[in-house]
């Protein structure tokens, strides 16, 4: 391991357990009834999001999901106002209209989570070809799940993706459920990236839990969409670490595989390997530190801003 | 009668019609073994195996249109879609298959299913969670629109709409989901297409379905405090919509108010209000109001949210200003 590699490791490390560290202390204030509505946690698949996101350009786009915080903060974005998106308040980057399932910041090219399983693949789509329409260099990725994956929208869009050569990178987040639907009752199929065949692009399957083996493996689809090849399908195999949603304890999830997925915990394989590249103990540890006193902030910052205001709010509608 | 919540009043009107006609079977996601999110399918998966209560992918587009077709040859399939925002992936199979298949077809054949879906605001759950669509299918010939607001309607209505030949879309309400109500032991049908007059009055007519009949009836007790008798006309079946009902409240009591939680433009309210005005114009003492829920996405923020649907404050208002 050379240095380059050291550092990106460290920073892969940090972004992914701030999602992590995230998520534990956002559920925390969602129990204390500072956040509403629905909640889904990215505890688990935070490789996914830190793997792909560390491989693009700060001006590539990306396209979320219901379960899209931790697509948030890899793409930088402040934790400070995703979590006072979370607690709807003012100052979140959706001005409180958004939510958990909603959080976009088109500054730094998020299109933005969605409610509608499926429902951002086009929109990454259409993206796509806005970039190759403009003669842009940027890249698109469209993140969802297994489940969505079975939605129509998939078919069209990979379908013509493919046809017009558009610079996208479809990243199915296979964590093997659908609310309670195991991937097995949805499709027959082993390795979702199989699908690739019907639409004659590459596909790839890759260990969804890795962010170094995700974050090279990115170089490929990155080149050929960048030059004007076309998408690639990309399956990143995970597992949640709870139920589909917050208030969702998982009982289906067998114990023993959500057993075998925690003790491959992407937060862990980052630290091997950090180990492994000669990073201290001390240096993990004050990466911790930071880590821990981000979120604390971004807490106390959502905690204490203000609630949207409504005589805005009703002008704003007044010409809907 | 035994006090029953709404989402059971559901189930056993779908499992008493599982049992008595074999054509009739579930489709949804998660209805299976986990009894749907709501858990209005719960237990049916055990008593009638998963031939009977399919769990599908999520594929709305087609599972809807899969429901349609299986109608056509005879089978009387309901189909669960949980939020009636996600019931826009499959507006094409309900509006241009499912509504005009038994027209189209010169009378041969029919589509006898119904489409469970659930509406409106009140958890938190932002823009694409909280709508009230009923307007949309409303809207289109051939379709049946069913929207009750306690657990004996709910039991009464279900049970008649699987018996219909057509296709019903049958709106369910968040928050009605643990609301009480006393059901009877006993089998019974409600017809589509009547109202029911939850509340006698002779002062005002409150005309609302769904759960904005609960803010209504609540709005009533406030008004009678103040010595005002308001009629409250739950429709519980949008269409065919009982007129009479309607009409015959307006000439007894001269004066309209029209309250539902869907966005006040191109809502139910304004064909209602357009309809008494043609039909019994000098029965009116004042022009009618709506009061109904703002044009806007439904905001996450619940200060916000608050504002965007009628509070029993605003009917109480509406009224006194009828004066
Ligand atoms: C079109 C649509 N259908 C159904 C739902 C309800 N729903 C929300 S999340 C979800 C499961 C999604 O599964 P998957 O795509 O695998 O995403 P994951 O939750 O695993 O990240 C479902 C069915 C929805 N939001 N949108
Ligand atoms: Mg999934």
């Amino acid at each position: 391991m050379n240095e380059a590699n050291a550092d990106l490791l460290r920073t892969m490390y940090q972004v992914a357990l701030t999602i992590r560290r995230f998520e534990e202390a956002a559920i925390g204030q969602y129990r204390l009834w500072n956040i509403r509505g629905y909640f889904h946690p990215y505890i688990g698949e935070e490789a996914i999001a830190v793997g792909v996101i560390s491989a693009l350009q700060p001006d590539d786009y990306i396209v979320s999901t219901h379960r899209g915080h931790g697509h948030a903060i890899a793409k930088g974005h402040d934790t400070r106002l995703v979590m006072a998106e979370l607690f709807g308040k003012a100052t979140g980057y959706c001005k409180g209209r958004g939510g958990s399932m909603h959080v976009s910041n088109l500054g730094q090219f998020n299109l933005g989570a969605n409610g509608i399983v499926g429902g951002g693949i086009p929109l990454a789509t259409g993206a796509a070809m806005g970039m190759k329409q403009k003669g842009s260099r940027q890249v698109v990725v469209s993140f969802f799940s297994d489940g969505a994956s079975n939605n129509g929208v998939f078919h069209e869009c990979v379908n013509m993706a493919a046809i017009y050569r558009l610079p996208i990178l479809y990243v199915i987040e296979n964590n093997h459920y659908a609310v309670s639907t195991p991937v097995e009752q949805s499709t027959l199929l082993r390795d979702l990236s199989k699908r690739s065949e019907s639409y004659g692009i590459p596909g790839l399957s890759l260990d969804g839990n890795d962010a170094l083996r995700i974050y090279q493996a990115m170089a490929e689809p990155l080149r050929r969409a960048r030059v004007g090849e076309g998408p690639t399908l990309i399956e990143c195999k995970t597992y949640r670490h709870g139920g589909h949603h917050i208030n969702d304890p998982g009982a289906y999830m067998p114990k023993e595989d959500l057993a075998r997925w925690k003790a491959h915990d992407p937060i862990d394989v980052l630290r091997d390997y950090l180990a492994a590249a000669g990073v201290t103990e001390a240096a993990i540890q004050t990466i911790k530190a930071r880590v821990e006193e981000e979120v604390a902030k971004a807490v106390e910052f959502a905690s204490q801003s203000p609630q949207p205001s409504e005589v805005d709010f009703l002008q704003e509608i007044a010409s809907l | 009668m035994a006090m029953l919540k709404y989402r059971d009043a559901l189930r056993l009107a779908i499992k008493e019609e599982m049992e008595r006609d074999p054509l009739v079977f579930c489709i949804g996601e998660g209805i299976g073994e986990r009894g749907g999110s709501y858990k209005v399918t719960d237990q049916l998966y055990k008593q009638f195996g998963p031939g009977r209560v399919i769990d599908t992918p999520i594929s709305e587009a087609s599972f809807v249109g899969m429901a349609a077709g299986a109608a056509i040859v005879g089978n009387r399939p309901i189909v669960e879609i949980l939020f009636v925002d996600f019931a826009c992936l499959a507006m094409d199979q309900v509006i241009n298959q499912a509504a005009k298949y038994h027209f189209m077809s010169g009378g041969q054949g029919f589509v006898p299913m119904v489409l469970r879906t659930q509406g409106g605001a009140g958890n938190s759950l932002a823009a694409q969670h909280s709508q009230s669509l009923e307007a949309l299918f409303y809207h289109i010939p051939g379709l049946k629109l069913v929207m009750p607001s306690t657990p004996y309607d709910a039991k009464g209505l279900l049970k008649s709409s699987i018996r219909d030949s057509d296709p019903v879309v049958f709106i369910e309400h968040k928050l009605l989901y643990m609301t009480e109500g006393e059901v009877p032991e006993q089998e019974y049908l409600i017809p589509l297409g009547k109202a029911d007059v939850k509340r006698e009055g002779t002062d005002v007519t409150l005309v609302t379905y769904s759960h904005m009949t609960l803010k209504c009836l609540e709005a009533a007790e406030r008004l009678a405090a103040e010595g005002v008798e308001a009629e409250v006309i739950d429709l519980r079946t949008l269409v065919p919509m009982d007129r009479d009902c309607i009409l015959a409240s307006v000439k007894k009591t001269g004066k309209l108010v029209i309250v539902h939680e869907a966005c006040k433009r191109g809502g139910i309210g304004g064909d209602i209000a357009a309809m008494v005005v043609e039909e019994a114009f000098f029965d009116l003492d004042r022009p009618p109001v709506r009061i109904a829920g703002k044009n806007t996405p439904i905001p996450f923020s619940l200060n916000l949210e608050k504002l965007c649907v009628p509070s029993v404050d605003d009917i109480v208002e509406a009224v006194r200003s009828l004066g």
